[in-house]
């Protein structure tokens, strides 16, 4: 599924810069990060909380303003659209968040959720109505799921919801910030293989933003890894999440135990190993 | 790996009870609200119900006391006081909705549109609104009754415009909590437009508080109405209280009936739009109904016989041991059984694990132990055991009293668990000196000591510093810090590490690890991650529906797991899993097949 190297990317960032703003004081959140997305291809974005990668996917989605650098999709310019012309960018650049209770608006029905995308781009109801019970079957969601309210509805539930919202203008692009971290584990595993299964159904590309390698390794084919932000290492999802090159990279792949009593304590004495010589943790 | 972990056949929780229907059981709701519809109906069939012309004079009737014909007989001008009664409520009703409307209309759109936008709009509707509540409003009505020559609409409109600020203030607050929702977000995504986001989701959000808001404001608008009128500002020509209590007040310690009518109507109506108010503004601020400590608990979880996990320890050679527990919770549908017969044990210097998913039951089953559960909450035991001895039967504040000095407790959300008011410092100190009567510098001196051991490399500015100031993993440091503080023979930690970063989480892990061996402690660590359990446990309790499926060693668990529940929750620890390259191989050497 991964594009030819002599193609036009999807998605290209390229030197992104994002600064905050708070009263006097300026955090810059992105200092210069570049990366590509091919159609079809999913690329990980991996770093813990303050490393920049929400604040990527946010940048890319219009979300927040952008200080300098470019973000190009499908080869035009979308650094600094706004109004009208990022409405219509809707159509093809998607999103599913990360909580799966604040995300979908609990007075309205699901039917109503997943129609407003359609309908706020002129779709005719009845068209809408077809659309969204084809997605809830993609998702795997039951056809009256649409007069129930998402209070009715788990976690991982929800996050079907969420997807079948992205999917429903079937966009080119979905950006995916943390969607399964709120979820059990077990969840977690049937939402991926969801996503995957979309992904081949539908030829989607996903950036998907997350802290957790194992999660990235099934589902991505390139990964980026992000510390203060900067991309400190990108490379293929195999490398990247078993022979990690930046000491930070090899940190994370550390520290994220693993479900096997034996390997786990050989993972803890290397990580053990990459900590400052007096072997108490750098606060 | 399988969807069987969400079937397809969902069958979804019984969706929440309607706003409406809520209100309806609550006695002192109804009958404000029936009191409210009562003048309603009146003012609207007024001229139906009314025995006589409230205009009509008959100096016959002049101060007459009620009698048959005149229910609450005449005033001093004549006229038939039930009469005008009714036709008053008709103008008070009118009033106040012009007023509330106005104050609607004005204050609504501005405190969306300010919580929305924020920016220069906010500033400039925010100083409006302060600028108007610093208006003395009785001059501006007088000046305004001038300037019109007393007409009612336009004073009532002019009252609206100072309730507007109320208005604004809580739809500008509800605006603001709403707009940071991430569904605010996804509608932008979206494609939809500001107008059609704040139409489709601000305003609902909205409306309840705009509704509460009116109940009270349309009070305020009666009694300022009744007072414009007493003053004999307003319209003469039609009937209303105002007047007819100004009529009383005159006569009063003559004929007081004739301003008890009067009053008594103004009174219980603002009353019962108070009532409605209040109960309204009960029912949307709280979803479920509130419990307290001294209402009835849940009903003592029955015994269904079946018991679960395994005792491999002496009584008096366990840490904590917890015999057949039972919780049950009181919800709106009746009770529910949360735990079902839990049968645990630890001993001093051992790690066990209690892993399960999200409504296992683990978290309770620990809450219960520690005797923490909410007031909703109800536990029995056959018995608990700390440290060997039975505290099951202790009185609550002899229990609370082993938590600090026996047992330590690490909870999941560092930062909601530290208070935001008290410096690190004041929150380590004063329970080491209350549990631990030390005094002032002692304490401090163990609270420092204790902050280097967690690997805190500055304890005296974490010590000084508010719990905002810190770093989520330093937070649960501080937490760790405070729960060994005491030494004691116990530690439970309720997923510690859930809501760290993963480089913080394994600092986390190793700082318990080596706390424990240090102390010699005995640590129970609640988890949905069998990875955390590969970590650090020495023997895991496998929970599923309030019940142990399953005891064991942790090798045994790992290498030949007895429930196949328990294959598929380390199965699904994503750290091992085939890799997208490895997944997209088999699929292309399967033929591609979407949905197997």
């Amino acid at each position: 599924m991964k594009t030819e190297t002599n193609e036009t990317p999807l998605l290209a960032v390229d030197n992104l810069v994002v600064d905050y703003r708070r009263g006097r004081t300026t955090f810059r959140a992105l200092k210069g990060v570049s990366m590509t997305i091919g159609t079809g291809e999913c690329v990980g974005l991996v770093g813990e909380s303050g490393s920049g990668k929400s604040t990527l996917g946010k940048a890319i989605l219009g979300l927040t303003d952008v200080t300098s650098g470019s973000i190009t999709f499908d080869g035009s310019p979308i650094t600094h659209l706004k109004g009208a012309a990022r409405r219509r960018l809707a159509a093809d650049l998607q999103v599913v968040f990360q909580d799966p209770y604040g995300s979908l608006d609990p007075t309205l029905t699901v039917g109503q959720i997943l129609a407003e995308p359609l309908t706020a781009a002129g779709t005719s109801r009845a068209d809408a109505h077809r659309a969204v019970a084809e997605m809830l079957d993609h998702v795997r969601l039951p056809a009256d799921t649409v007069t129930r309210y998402p209070s009715e509805f788990s976690g991982g539930q929800r996050q079907r919801i969420a997807i079948a919202r992205a999917l429903v203008r079937r966009p080119r692009l979905i950006v995916c910030d943390e969607p399964v971290s709120a979820l059990d584990l077990t969840t977690q595993a049937a939402v991926i293989d969801l996503f995957i299964d979309i992904q081949r159904e539908t030829g989607v590309s996903y950036l998907f933003v997350s802290h957790d390698l194992g999660v990235v390794r099934r589902i991505c084919h390139r990964v980026s890894v992000m510390y203060r932000g900067e991309c400190v290492e990108s490379g293929p999802n195999q490398t990247i999440t078993r022979n990690p090159e930046h000491p930070y990279t090899r940190r994370l792949l550390l520290a994220s135990p693993v479900a096997d009593p034996a390997r786990q304590a050989e993972r803890r004495r290397s990580w053990l190993g990459l900590q400052s010589p007096t072997g108490s943790p750098v606060p | 790996m399988t969807d069987a972990a969400f079937p397809a056949d969902i069958t979804p929780s019984p969706g929440k009870q309607g706003l409406w229907a809520r209100y309806l059981r609550r006695p002192a709701g109804v009958a404000a609200l029936a009191v409210f519809l009562l003048v309603v109906l009146v003012g609207l069939f007024a001229p139906l119900i009314a025995p006589h012309d409230p205009n009509f004079v008959d100096f016959a009737l002049t101060q007459t006391p009620p009698a048959p014909g005149h229910l609450m007989g005449g005033d001093s001008a004549g006229r038939d006081i039930f009469s005008r009664l009714l036709f008053g409520a008709r103008t008070t009703l009118y009033g106040a909705a012009v007023a509330c409307l106005a104050g609607v209309a004005l204050g609504v759109p501005a405190g969306v549109a300010a919580g929305y936008f924020g920016g220069p709009a906010d500033r400039i509707c925010s100083w409006i609104s302060d600028a108007a509540q610093s208006v003395p409003g009785m001059i501006v009505l007088l000046i305004v009754a001038a300037g019109t020559g007393g007409d009612f609409t336009v004073l009532m409109v002019t009252v609206g415009a100072f309730m507007a600020p109320g208005y604004y203030r809580m739809s500008r607050s509800k605006t603001l909590a709403v707009r940071n929702e991430p569904y605010i977000d996804a509608a932008r995504v979206a494609g939809l437009t500001h107008t059609k986001i704040l139409y489709a989701h601000v305003l609902r959000a909205v409306h309840a508080p705009v509704i509460i808001q009116s109940a009270l404001t349309a009070g305020v608008a009666m009694g300022m109405q009744a007072g414009l009128q007493f003053l004999g500002i307003g319209t003469a020509s039609n009937p209303n209280w105002g007047q007819m209590m100004n009529d009383g007040f005159r006569t009063m310690l003559t004929h007081p009936l004739i301003l008890l009518w009067p009053s008594a109507a103004l009174g219980v109506t603002i009353a019962a739009l108070a009532f409605m108010g209040s109960t309204l503004g009960d029912l949307v601020s709280v979803r479920t109904e509130p419990v307290s400590r001294r209402a009835r608990p849940a009903a003592p979880p029955r015994d269904e016989g079946a018991r679960s996990g395994d005792l491999v320890h002496a009584v008096e050679d366990s840490a904590l041991r917890v015999e057949n527990l039972r919780v049950t919770y009181r919800t709106p549908d009746g009770d529910k059984q949360v735990v079902r017969g839990v049968c645990l044990d630890v001993a001093p210097g051992e790690v066990l694990g209690i892993v399960g998913e999200s409504g296992s039951g683990k978290s309770q089953t620990v809450f219960s132990t520690l005797d923490l559960l909410p007031a909703e909450g109800h536990s029995t035991a056959d018995g608990v055991w700390i440290a060997g001895r039975p505290v099951g039967d202790l009185p609550r504040a002899k229990r609370h009293a082993l938590l600090g000095t026996r047992i330590g407790y690490v909870p999941q959300e560092p930062m909601s668990n530290l208070d935001p008011c008290y410096t690190i410092g004041n929150q380590l100190v004063e329970p080491l000196r209350a549990v631990h009567e030390l005094s002032k510098d002692e304490a401090k001196e163990r609270a420092r000591a204790i902050l280097v051991r967690v690997g805190i490399t500055d304890p005296e500015r974490v010590l000084a510093s508010y719990p905002h100031q810190i770093s989520g993993g330093m937070a649960q440091r501080v937490l760790i810090a405070g729960a060994v503080a005491g030494n004691p023979s116990l530690l439970v930690a309720d997923e510690p590490t859930t809501a760290l970063d993963v480089t913080v989480q394994a600092e986390v892990l190793e700082l318990l690890r080596e706390l424990q061996q240090e102390y010699g402690m005995a640590l129970v660590i609640v988890t949905h991650n069998f990875g955390v359990v590969a970590d650090i446990c020495d023997r895991v309790a496998v929970m599923k529906d309030g019940k142990i499926i399953e005891t064991g060693p942790v090798d045994q668990i790992f290498t030949q797991p007895g429930d196949p529940y328990t294959a598929e929750l380390i199965h699904a620890s994503q750290d091992d899993t085939e890799s997208r390259a490895e997944l997209d191989a088999a699929w292309n050497k399967a033929g591609r097949t979407v949905r197997t």
